[in-house]
């Protein structure tokens, strides 16, 4: 795993968010949240569930729209264009080109069941991207290798176990070269002896300079690869740091008791 | 292993000895009787077969008459002409359902409110209804004029086509039919987990390729069932473009026929043959349809038919599909 992802535009963090608030009705579910990802860093959201970490990792692609503050990875706002002082949201397709750009790997792993891993892998780099086939096929095959899988490409997502199949969603999400990688809890849907071969892929990645962010209850994963930890619980960051010390030290009551149940 | 276990009694515990399994003996029971699931049996197979000699006696069946007519040439390209509709009406009738269901889920509220009103339009009256208006159709509106408002601007087009009672009847039967496969349409495309569109649209993918690539192809697998059944139930459906008048299919010819030979009972037993041939061949069609979709996917024990096989009924969320029974 030694190639490095794409460079970014130099000096500007790839995710930074500033103030951003949203409501599903009237129950406000991420309130103010403000932080930055430079380029190749990893940083791991922890905290109770319902405490709107999902929900700000889907903002961040935009399959959440932002209700108040401001979003941008690598400099452009997300699911917006400003003009001015005045801000147009993004039509459909110039949304969808945003999202190339970002990698998402999910709980329920989402492969498409009607397709094998390999087909599974080169169909967004063919139909979005226009990438040829044997192109595609070369680059899913290199991908499938790099998550251990090299040979169960013909396999359908129903005869892999589980800790296969995210790893096929892992490649498929890098199969568009996304220079930032979002996970959302992908090993919490895992059997127990299944969570590490998708953590040593996501190790690997981090150590290869991704960019990622990764929502999760793996503190030791935290621990050992994570740059920043954040820690949310309703809806704002309640503590955030270097990973070591956070978990080792926590300021806040509510860190403390959130970790005291989990470690 | 089960050495010198044949004479141990089948209640109480067997110790086993050290490192083996213990072994257990098969039970052998004497069966329990059904005396009256036999007594249940026997009469209805009396019953059956009272019912033919009878039928073959009678008079008004006029079995000559179902033998001379029943290859009639009138008779089979009356039975194509039935196929014909079926086949036309059922083809316009998915497109239309398609577009019916992807208007229903469609989140702007004038295309979804529109959507429903078709429906509850089409499903709320009765088909034959809908196919004596399709027949006035052309004494209501003889031609359409497009144009600016009291002024003679625009494009008329002349609707002399919906004079030909073959074409009213695919039209009526298709919209008539695109209501009910909307619904069928729609219950595939709700029964696609939200995550698929989900890891699409996080990969980049626009709608439209969403759903061809996407969610289409998984729906099919709940689509296919019930528009077998639908297929099946318009074959029947059919014989009510008497309605409008039409009456070169199966059932209409029977009738004409008929009415010039005074032998109505013998003629509906010809077309009732044709008709369960048909269906027959697609109840068939649709079984070995069923299996190739559930392929793979689905738990199915491939080990057993499991039950699909001829009646052709699979029980899917929104079907309103009936297996045998016509509708209107």
């Amino acid at each position: 795993m030694s190639d490095r992802v794409s460079p970014s535009t130099p000096g500007t963090p790839m995710v930074l968010a500033d103030g951003v608030s949203k409501s599903f009705g009237s129950n406000e579910v991420l309130k103010s949240i403000s932080l930055s990802v430079n380029p190749g860093e990893v940083l791991c959201i922890v905290g109770p569930s319902g405490s709107g970490k999902s929900t700000f990792l889907r903002c961040i692609n935009h399959l959440e729209r932002v209700d108040a503050g401001r979003l941008s990875v690598d400099g452009q706002l997300v699911g917006y264009r400003q003009h001015g002082d005045k801000l147009y949201e993004l039509k459909p397709k110039e949304a969808a080109k945003q999202r190339r750009e970002i990698g998402m790997v999910f709980q329920r792993f989402n492969l498409f069941p009607h397709m094998t891993a390999l087909e599974n892998v080169i169909e967004a780099p063919i139909r979005v991207k226009g990438v040829p086939k044997a192109q595609a096929v070369a680059r899913a095959q290199e991908l499938l290798t790099r998550v251990g899988l090299g040979t169960k490409g013909d396999h359908y997502p129903a005869h892999l176990s589980g800790g296969q199949q995210q790893r096929v969603a892992i490649a498929r999400a890098l199969a568009m070269d996304p220079k930032l990688m979002l996970f959302d809890e992908p090993t919490s849907a895992l059997d127990p002896e299944l969570v590490g071969e998708v953590l040593d892929v996501m190790k690997g990645l981090a150590a290869s300079g991704m960019t990622m962010i990764v929502v999760t209850h793996e503190m030791g994963f935290a621990r050992e690869v994570a740059d920043e930890l954040v820690f949310m619980d309703g809806g704002v960051v309640v503590e955030s740091g270097d990973p070591r010390e956070v978990l080792a030290n926590p300021q806040h009551q509510r860190t403390q008791a959130f970790l005291s149940k989990v470690l | 292993m089960s050495l010198g276990n044949q004479d141990r009694p089948v209640t109480g515990s067997i110790p086993s000895p050290a490192g083996a399994p213990p072994t257990s003996e098969p039970i052998k029971a004497i069966k329990l009787k059904h005396p009256w699931r036999i007594v249940f049996a026997v009469v209805l197979i009396l019953l059956v077969v009272w019912f033919i000699i009878d039928a073959s006696q009678r008079e008004a069946y006029g079995w000559q008459y179902v033998g001379k007519y029943i290859f009639d040439k009138r008779i089979s390209a009356a039975a194509l002409v039935t196929l014909q509709l079926t086949v036309y009406s059922m083809i316009i009738g998915v497109i239309l359902g398609l577009c019916l269901a992807v208007m229903r889920l469609s989140p702007n509220p004038v295309v979804k409110s529109i959507a429903w009103l078709y429906l509850w339009i089409f499903r709320g009256t009765p088909v034959y209804v809908q196919l004596v208006f399709w027949g006035l159709f052309s004494l209501i509106y003889p031609k359409i004029f497009l144009g600016v408002p009291w002024t003679d601007w625009g494009v008329s087009f002349d609707l002399a086509f919906m004079q030909n009672a073959f074409i009213i009847a695919i039209i009526g039967l298709a919209l008539n039919e695109a209501a009910y496969m909307a619904e069928i349409v729609r219950a595939g495309l709700l029964s696609v987990d939200s995550g698929q569109e989900e890891a699409a649209t996080a990969l980049g993918m626009g709608w439209g390729r969403t759903m061809t690539r996407i969610v289409i192809p998984q729906a099919m697998r709940v689509i296919i069932p019930p528009t077998g059944n639908e297929v099946i139930s318009m074959l029947k459906t059919t014989s009510l473009v008497a309605a409008i008048p039409l009456t070169t299919d199966l059932y209409g010819v029977a009738r004409d026929i008929s009415a010039v030979t005074y032998t109505p009972v013998p003629l509906l037993i010809v077309a009732s043959c044709w008709y369960l041939l048909f269906t027959s061949i697609l109840m068939v069609g649709q079984y070995f349809l069923e299996r190739r979709f559930s392929r793979g996917v689905n738990a199915r024990r491939p080990d057993r038919g499991d039950g699909a096989a001829l009646t052709g009924a699979v029980p899917v969320a929104g079907a309103p599909g009936n297996d045998l029974g016509g509708k209107g």
